[in-house]
């Protein structure tokens, strides 16, 4: 049926390209993108270290400023997502890459998101879920973002000779945000212990040490540990032991179900989706590719009208995708998901961007989605775009009769595509 | 006629002519929503209230806090005094100001209605109002009682995000520092026709529309508040003239986030303070003589644990602080049944003897009139909390 071919395109993928041809199997190609793939380009950790480091010192001292990386690594970030042809596979790294957010608003983390995305998240996202984890929190970005670097158990012989001590908000938000969700039936002692496990996870400072994830043995509690009941060993083993059961809890397993059924079905995850999903997280053993996969062969999925309304960075990227924009748009994008409501890597708190068509229905966002749309619209017609055949590839039979006819009637071609990108049709997905 | 502002033009367009000329008319009606002003901010990520109200006549302080102790009023760098027993930190001179005006009050070891040490959790439970997450908040539940205005939304969100304080099922009005530069109106009054179906976003379209005739009408020659040189600050300072227009909204709800301070908390708070302090200083400039009128309230979704942790930062806490300040506030006091810190709430909070919830009740109650039924719409489930008594003038 014509319209799965726009469904996959705009509920799976990013959205149609102006100058995409549309696959005639759409199931076909979504699996065909659920494959392992490399990580993309960029820097090496070892670089972005350097950039870190750089920092705190004097302008003039020159080399790479943080500023400037992160804004390096966030244009090649949308640039990836306006002209990937694995939008699917793109939309899922992206969703993890939320799932377990880095903030900039954290200045210390500003030039090692981009590496986190390309390293931590995007090799992985067809993995399994213990893996995914271990390389993120493992991670120098979250490792620094969520404080973990310098957290000392209090009998451990630093903490004892500097009469320092824990800091248990890295513990407290990986079972909460990252693996049980708040529902997970675990308690304040349970993050307690779980902090204790992970001290002395912490990140290199070049030189002789490493660049990124280093255990720092004098650091570390000495002792064995409990969580959730079970003994967890001393040392950085019991970090990564602690890690990979908290991955395989059924509670782990119904939150992640939930979340991925959210965001490709609806608002409110219909809770026979969910349990699909949970289903082939568990026969699989957390295997993430066999949950890409029971996404797509749910009926909800594919169900219509689309429900799911687009996040100002997935409008962005859609409106984009639509009129074929070339590397000269992608600066103003950036700076465009700011204006809408959600600058990129910047959510105001770990549990990242909203998922959820009421936080994004901002009436004072919607207006400035015009706003910007005008402008996109404008350079497309520039390039010699044509509305008509581009609603009809854009987004073809999802087009509802009174849009095609204020799209047919514009007084300018311009005009016409801004009514295109900004009715209520495009603002689905 | 000459100069028919394109704003008229677009309203025209959008069949919203009949509400701007009603305008004129409104003295003359009886279901004009009073004149009293509320806002609420939200703090998000948690402010360490005992850095921010330092209990410093508490002779357990001092070991528990170590470094992020400040010195004591009078000294270098120190407190500003609320009193004999508590100080302001010293990054709030605005703050100090208006509590010597005797027009802020501070209550402190106050909590929400959960326990929850998770931010989600808690701001959830802070901006529903009840002690677990509802699809609306207490505000936009309050404004059911409120009567509607008649050019402006009575309800107003600052920010280009609406938090769930304010979500429900009143409609809102919002503004924001301007972006980039507006469409036609003949786009505009397309796009609101085609939107009109969608459940979701016909509603939020013309909502749009609608504040931002208003804001533009409102503030249109005037320059930015003084010294309203952060966003934060900015937005307050446009927010408080909206507030005070004649036929503006009543209520308003804003937040700043950055309070999340586990790691070197002396450097993190003090920016985060200032520009909370001069943010309510745009707010007091903003509404000019309708700050006579007006209580704000200034909370967070949980304090932070009475000891500094390993790295000179504290962790999510319990016990709390939190403020009320304007013209209608009875202020120049601190409202504490202070549990001391020498026995801490499971051992490592400032436990909570004031609920968050009575703060809220008395100023929807005693401040915007609402009845105890509307007052109880709004706080489901909080028979047993008391409208905290004498907050105002």
């Amino acid at each position: 049926m014509a319209s799965r071919t726009h469904i996959a395109a705009i509920r799976f993928g990013l959205g149609p390209r102006a100058d995409e041809v549309l696959p005639a199997d759409p199931e076909g190609w979504l699996l065909g993108q659920i494959r392992p793939t490399a990580a993309p380009p960029g820097p090496p950790l070892s670089e972005c270290m350097a950039v870190l480091r750089v920092a705190g010192r004097p302008p003039e001292e020159g080399g790479l400023r943080p500023s400037l990386l992160l804004r390096t690594e966030a244009l090649a970030s949308v640039v990836e997502a306006v002209t990937t042809e694995a939008p699917f596979a793109e939309r899922l790294a992206q969703f993890w890459l939320n799932h377990f957010t880095i903030s900039r608003r954290r200045g210390q983390t500003t030039s090692l998101i981009g590496h986190f995305l390309r390293e931590a998240i995007h090799p992985n996202i067809f993995g399994r879920f213990e893996d995914l984890l271990l390389a993120v929190v493992r991670h120098p970005a979250m490792l620094i973002y969520l404080d973990n670097q310098s957290s000392m158990g209090a009998n451990s012989p630093s903490g004892m000779r500097h009469h320092r001590g824990m800091n248990e908000n890295l513990a407290r938000e990986v079972l909460e945000l990252h693996t049980l969700s708040s529902r997970g039936g675990y308690t304040q002692a349970d993050v307690t212990e779980f902090a204790k496990v992970l001290t002395g996870w912490s990140v290199g400072r070049g030189g002789a040490e490493p660049d990124g994830f280093m255990f720092r043995p004098g650091n570390h509690q000495p002792g064995e540990k409990t969580l959730l009941g079970q003994r967890i060993p001393e040392g950085e083993g019991g970090g990564i032991a602690a890690l990979r059961m908290l991955a395989h809890q059924p509670a782990c397993h119904r939150f992640l179900a939930e979340k991925l059924v959210r965001h490709f079905v609806a608002d409110v995850p219909p809770p026979r989706a969910v349990a699909r999903v949970q289903a082939a997280l568990e026969r699989s053993g957390g295997d993430l590719a066999a949950a890409a996969r029971a996404l797509v062969a749910l009926p909800d999925a594919w169900a219509q009208p689309l429900s799911k309304l687009r996040s100002p960075w997935d409008y962005v990227i859609a409106a984009l995708r639509a009129v074929g924009a070339g590397m000269a748009a992608i600066p103003n994008a950036v700076g465009a998901m700011e204006q809408l409501g959600q600058p990129i890597w910047a959510a105001q708190m770990p549990n990242g961007y909203p998922d959820d068509a009421p936080s994004w229905a901002v009436p004072e966002q919607l207006m400035r989605r015009v706003d910007w749309v005008q402008g996109v619209a404008a350079q497309g017609v520039q390039r010699g775009l044509e509305p008509v055949p581009l609603a009809e590839a854009v987004l073809g039979p999802l087009l509802g009769a009174e849009s095609a006819q204020a799209i047919r009637r514009a007084p300018s071609a311009r005009d016409a595509v801004t009514l295109l990108l900004s009715c209520p049709e495009f603002q689905r997905r | 006629m000459r100069h028919l502002p394109l704003l008229t033009r677009r309203a025209t367009l959008l069949g919203l002519s009949g509400a701007m000329m009603f305008g004129r008319a409104r003295m003359a009606l009886a279901d004009v929503p009073g004149d009293a002003r509320l806002v609420v901010v939200i703090l998000r990520g948690a402010l360490d209230g005992l850095a921010g109200v330092q209990p410093y006549g508490d002779s357990a302080l001092a070991g528990l806090r170590g470094p992020l102790a400040l010195p004591e009023p009078g000294r270098q760098g120190g407190l500003f005094d609320l009193g004999g027993f508590f100080g302001l930190h010293p990054a709030m001179p605005k703050l100090a100001a208006i509590y010597a005006a005797n027009e802020a009050v501070v209550l402190h070891a106050v909590a929400g209605a959960t326990r929850s040490r998770s931010h989600f959790d808690a701001q959830d439970s802070l901006e529903s109002g009840t002690d677990h997450r509802m699809s609306s908040g207490w505000l936009n539940r309050a404004l059911e009682a409120l009567p509607e205005a008649h050019r402006a939304r009575t309800g107003l969100s600052l920010g280009v995000e609406v938090p769930l304080l304010l979500r429900g099922p009143v409609p809102v009005g919002a503004h924001a520092i301007p972006g980039t530069r507006p469409p036609s109106a003949e786009i505009l009054a397309t796009l609101a026709r085609l939107n009109a179906a969608d459940p979701v976003l016909g509603p939020a379209f013309a909502e749009g529309l609608r504040a931002r005739g208003f804001s533009a009408e409102v503030l249109g020659g005037l320059a930015p508040v003084p010294g309203a040189d952060n966003n934060f600050a900015a937005l307050a300072g446009a927010g408080g003239r909206l507030l005070a227009a004649p036929e503006g909204p009543r209520v308003a709800a804003m937040e700043l986030g950055g309070w999340d301070t586990h790691v070197s908390q002396a450097n993190m708070l003090p920016p985060r303070l200032a520009e909370l302090d001069a943010g309510l200083d745009a707010l007091r400039q903003g509404l000019g003589e309708a700050w006579a009128r007006t209580a704000v309230l200034v909370m967070t979704e949980f304090g932070r644990t009475a000891r500094v942790n390993g790295t000179n930062g504290t962790d999510h806490g319990t016990g709390g602080v939190a403020l009320v300040l304007g013209g209608a506030v009875r202020g120049g006091r601190v409202l504490a049944n202070w549990p001391g810190l020498a026995e801490l709430f499971e051992n490592r909070d400032l436990a909570p003897t004031r609920d968050l919830r009575a703060v809220a009740k008395a100023l929807l109650g005693q401040h915007l009139g609402l009845s105890d039924a509307a007052v109880a719409k709004a706080f489901p489930g909080s028979e047993a909390v008391a409208p905290e008594r004498g907050l105002l003038r």
